[in-house]
């Protein structure tokens, strides 16, 4: 069947009908014409008639660098320059030239230039559009959000999750051996794909398709919206006062905007084309934006992030071509000292993620310095190298040089104390591989550099990251035979730890295996607060978990290296199928294994355990996509204060076990809240009888008793023999 | 001593049941008093014996030592009560009185005693205090105040110690009832019948401020000394002879067991002659010491906690030196309670 649909014909449109004025208007051109050449410029200083001439050569030398410059009128009232002046070009391009490069140049101390269009006098100001009198722009009403950190004055000390599972996000606080209690109800629509906490998690973070928004508060509301169309990847600062984004769709004019739109968009013009955006997380706002690198333009796997952080915020750097650009966040994203820091052929840079203490500084209480890494690779006269640089005065404070090179990889220590390159070397036949390693000791005078050399290629390696430990997983690298059996290979994992060598009357640092084993893992987690780690496979159908404890308190066995102070021992194994990520509660106490409908169909849902294995709470959440734990800041607590408590665990500990059983059973609850009143019960009936004793005077029999303690030593004669002596 | 296995010392010195055992302020030393006419004095730390105060002709029912270690009190069936030099076992003075004498002890600063006599053949039973004055020989033969029974025999008074201060004399008596005289006038200021059955012991606690009174009836009760007032309860499967307030812990012992006689009539070896460590103030049961074969007829406890001791129907004296799970244990309210002070009393010192 079908339906006629009446033929269009355009000849039986009278156009001569039709009313095209608004699109004629819209779509007008006008002819440039003299006065478009003409900017007005507001501002010069006021002088006397004599100085005019010099005043006119002065500022016509100064506006000639931007073009040709056709006539230039200073108009001269009661002997005196009135402190404006008339510029014509010979063209359009270069009137427009001088108005960006040239408004707000400073003409001395106290003068300060206004280039504008001289048209532009004609449609806002002569025509009424902008009134001269001042309009205190609106101020968006205050929203009382609540205290950002209020989740940490939980008065149970409970840390709190997120979950995103089909369509809703929820917030939990995590309870030992109970059901979740939800912190807000689980919010459908919340996100469009994925949430983020913030990393010292003040702020949670969702995405939709305009932007990014930012929740905090008791109740999660909604503190900013960062409107960033097409947002696909974030990051943060690590003290998260910045935020940064990255669109593949390039920023758009906001003159092209509809009116509604533009006056929430955030971006100006010289914004336009860019796709990478840094934020200002408290005020909401952009404070710098960035084209792609070229090379970067249409790659289809982004590195990320591409935006490094100095430890304290202060900085930030890119990577380009032959150079790092280091930017001064205080300084309004400033470069730092106007220019780029020319690497040749730089391959990757890293901050070192905590200050760094220089023994150059001296002092005990050195202050904590800006450090970054960097590696480039062997070209034709020279070998590859590591450097590290110290900002801002880029000084370089150590380079090693390194022949045959594949790859370095720059592991820094949590701390800032070590850096760990990993190289991968080449044999000479360039068939193999191989790997070395070079751990930079920065807090050390010189900075000594120790070198492992092994000869299996080091696939994942993990710092402690509270002590000087590491792990490292390997093969033997067999060329390209070995791809063909992945499955059967198996992967050698060592633990490393510190011995101390005397040399003369100073102990150096010398990194030795504790001990090695052989299984087919890939992954190391290591605990936050060290001493635990999970060794563990990503990517395969099933998998095992191993919890081990390196530190553990009992014998050592025969088969690991006396000389170190780890002691390995294999806490837990746990199978886990779907494995798609491990992720540890800041304080380390909880880990959870996630399995994610993102990655695989297998298992949603995930499973916590403690620190050294038990399984605390299994869920299986069909359509189950990320399970985050929220960051803690790092503790106030002095190293005193951690000593105190170390000391008193045990009295602590029975604070929180009580509370945890009075959670899990009601009848105990009962029972210890009895027991609570009939213990203070009786303390308050024992101050008030010692009062009335006290105040009787009879407490004095408290006297100490001297107490002498006699010890006696009763010798007994167990056997006599007598021996004839020749 | 381990300090994880609490490895009682059994004192074998006595041929007929413990009437009472009693440390000396020190708690170096232990005085027991049996039926067998005779009273021992025994080291507490490792249970040898130095000697026995050998002169009474009937059964010595109680004993006592003053502050200074220096003058044994005891009290006997034979109608008398004696005054002994502690270090010689010389007796320095006899009373003597018209029944047996079933308790002595001294006030809390030796300067008066008191002695309980037995309403038996016609003679009330009567609480009397005398002076006593170490620097003589001769003693008063004629107490300062008697409290006399005015009841028949069901309400005689059985035991009686002293208050603090030695303002009050408290007093159990056979029908079950407690009373509180004024030590200086004898005027009940008290009476009340909180038990089934006789009274068989009352001890104070270390500041004589409120005491434990435990009975035939199988409990044993705390009460205040002012008000009065019944603090605790403590119920136990089996006749109660002795209790005692430990110092440093907070928690009770009690001792006891079927009697003698109907030992045979309840099932073998369940006599249930335990010493029972009850929780102070949660009342509840927290451990059991076995040991004796016949029902503890009193216990003591050291003045500073440390050790306790049973002396039995069967003639023996048991030493218990108290293990460290003794004193580390804690209810977890305790644990929190101590945290929390020990938080406060932290953050009171760095504020400071």
């Amino acid at each position: 069947m079908s339906v006629a649909i009446p033929e269009f014909d355009e000849s039986s449109v009278d156009i001569s009908s039709l009313d095209f004025s608004d699109l004629e208007e819209k779509y007008n051109v006008k002819a440039p014409t003299l006065i478009d050449n003409c900017v007005i410029v507001d501002g010069a200083p006021i002088a006397p008639e004599s100085k005019g001439p010099i005043l006119k050569k002065v500022l016509t030398k100064l506006f000639s660098s931007c073009g040709k410059i056709e006539e230039l009128y200073l108009p001269i009232e009661n002997g005196k320059t009135l402190g404006y002046l008339v510029i014509r070009y010979s063209n359009f391009n270069e009137a427009s030239k001088a108005i960006s490069s040239l408004n707000g140049k400073k003409l001395d101390v106290s003068h300060r230039l206004l280039v504008n269009k001289l048209t532009d006098i004609d449609e806002y100001v002569l025509s009424g559009k902008i009134s001269d009198e001042f309009k205190e722009p609106e101020f968006p009403e205050f929203k009382e959000i609540g205290h950002l950190n209020s989740w940490l004055l939980d008065s149970k000390f409970r840390d709190q999750f997120l979950i995103n599972f089909n369509q809703s996000v929820g917030v939990y606080w995590y309870r030992k051996n109970l059901e979740n209690e939800p912190v807000i109800e689980p919010r459908t629509q919340w996100t469009s794909t994925f949430m983020k906490w913030s990393p010292k998690g003040k702020y949670l973070f969702s995405m939709f398709p305009q932007g990014v928004q930012s929740w905090g508060g008791p109740e999660f509301t909604r503190i900013h919206r960062h409107l960033h169309p097409g947002v696909r990847l974030i990051d943060f600062s690590p003290n998260e006062k910045f935020l940064v984004t990255l669109s593949p769709e390039p920023i758009m004019d906001p003159m092209e905007l509809r009116e509604e739109l533009r006056k929430d968009y955030p971006f100006k013009s010289e914004d336009i084309g860019k796709k990478l955006v840094i934020w200002d997380i408290s005020i909401g706002l952009p404070v710098k934006t960035f084209a792609l690198p070229p090379n970067l333009e249409n790659a289809t796997r982004m590195p990320w992030p591409l935006i490094k952080w100095s430890f304290d915020d202060k900085y930030c750097a890119r990577q380009g071509p032959d150079a790092i650009a280091i930017y001064e966040t205080e300084n309004d994203f400033q470069l730092l000292d106007k220019k780029l820091v020319k690497v040749d052929e730089i391959q990757d840079f890293e901050f070192s993620p905590s200050g760094v203490k220089l023994a150059s500084n001296g002092k005990k209480d050195a202050q904590l310095e800006t450090v970054l890494s960097y590696w480039t690779p062997e070209s034709d006269n020279q070998s590859a190298k590591v450097s590290v640089m110290q900002i801002p005065n880029k000084n370089v404070l150590r380079t090693i040089p390194l022949v045959q090179v594949k790859d370095i990889k720059l592991n820094w220590h949590e701390t800032g104390k070590y850096l760990c390159c990993n190289v991968t070397r080449h044999t000479k036949s360039k068939k193999t591989f191989f790997s070395n390693l070079h751990i930079f000791q920065l807090f050390e005078k010189d900075i000594p550099v120790d070198k492992i050399e092994l000869q299996d290629l080091i696939l994942n390696f993990k710092w402690e990251p509270r002590s000087n430990k590491f792990v490292t997983i390997s093969k033997i690298d067999k060329g390209e035979l070995s791809q063909t059996n992945i499955g059967a290979e198996s992967n050698t994992t060592t633990f490393f730890d510190v011995e101390e060598v005397k040399v003369g009357g100073s102990s150096l640092k010398k990194w030795v295996p504790l001990t090695s084993i052989s299984n087919s893992f890939n992954d190391i987690s290591w605990a936050p607060q060290g001493r635990f780690v999970i060794l563990t496979s990503f990517g395969l159908p099933s998998t095992q978990l191993k919890f081990f404890d390196v530190e553990f308190d009992g014998e050592k066995p025969k088969d690991q290296n006396k000389k170190v102070q780890s002691n390995l021992k294999l806490l837990a194994t746990h199978d886990y199928a779907g494995l798609c990520e491990l992720q540890w509660e800041s304080s380390g106490r909880f880990v959870s294994a996630v399995s994610s409908t993102w990655k695989t169909k297998v298992n949603n849902g995930f499973t916590i355990y403690d620190c050294v294995g038990h399984i605390l709470k299994e869920e299986q959440i069909g359509n189950f996509k990320e399970f985050q734990w929220r960051p803690r800041p790092e503790s106030l607590l002095t190293s005193n204060d951690k000593k105190r408590v170390r000391k008193n665990l045990k009295e602590y500990a029975a604070q929180f076990e009580e509370s945890d059983t009075m959670d899990t059973n009601a009848a105990l609850r009962v029972l210890i809240l009895k027991r609570k009143e009939l213990l203070s019960e009786w303390n308050e009936y024992r101050s008030e009888t010692l009062t009335k004793l006290n105040a009787l005077n009879l407490l004095h029999h408290a006297e100490n008793i001297e107490n002498e303690t006699i010890e006696t030593i009763k010798e007994v004669v167990l056997e006599e023999t007598d021996e004839v002596v020749e | 001593m381990s300090n994880k296995l609490m490895r009682p010392i059994v004192l074998k010195g006595h041929e007929r049941p413990l009437t009472q055992v009693k440390f000396n302020r020190e708690g170096d030393l232990i005085f027991s008093s049996a039926k067998d006419y005779q009273v021992c004095l025994w080291y507490s730390s490792n249970g040898e014996r130095l000697g026995t105060y050998d002169g009474h002709k009937g059964s010595v029912w109680s004993v006592d030592i003053d502050l200074s270690t220096n003058y044994l009190i005891t009290a006997s069936a034979d109608f008398s009560g004696k005054l002994w030099k502690a270090e010689t076992g010389e007796c320095i003075y006899t009373w003597n009185f018209e029944a047996p004498v079933k308790r002595v002890e001294y006030s809390p600063d030796c300067k008066y005693v008191l002695f309980v006599t037995d309403q038996v053949m016609g003679k009330l039973g009567k609480i009397q205090i005398f002076n006593i004055d170490f620097t003589k020989s001769e003693q008063e033969s004629k107490p300062i105040l008697e409290i006399v029974n005015e009841g028949d025999a069901t309400t005689k008074p059985t035991i009686a110690t002293w208050s603090y201060a030695g303002k009050y004399i408290l007093v159990g008596h056979a029908d079950g009832g407690i009373s509180k005289y004024d030590s200086k006038t004898g005027e009940l200021l008290e009476h009340s019948t909180p038990f089934k059955k006789t009274v068989t012991d009352i001890q104070t606690s270390s500041d004589r401020t409120y005491f434990i009174a435990s009975s035939k009836d199988q409990t044993a009760k705390l009460f205040d000394v002012d008000s009065w007032k019944l603090l605790k309860e403590f119920e136990s499967e089996s006749p109660v002879n002795a209790a005692c307030i430990t110092p440093v812990k907070d928690y009770i012992i009690l001792g006891g067991g079927q009697d003698a006689r109907e030992v045979t009539t309840t099932s073998g070896g369940e006599g249930k002659f335990d010493a029972k460590i009850f929780h102070k103030i949660f009342q509840d049961e927290i451990g059991r010491v076995k040991g004796h074969f016949g029902p503890l007829n009193c216990i003591a406890i050291h003045p500073e906690g440390s050790s306790f001791v049973s002396g039995g129907e069967d003639g023996y004296i048991r030493l218990h030196h108290l293990p460290k799970s003794y004193f580390d244990f804690q209810y977890e309210v305790e644990k929190t309670a101590e945290a929390l002070q020990h938080q406060n009393k932290d953050q009171v010192e760095t504020s400071a």
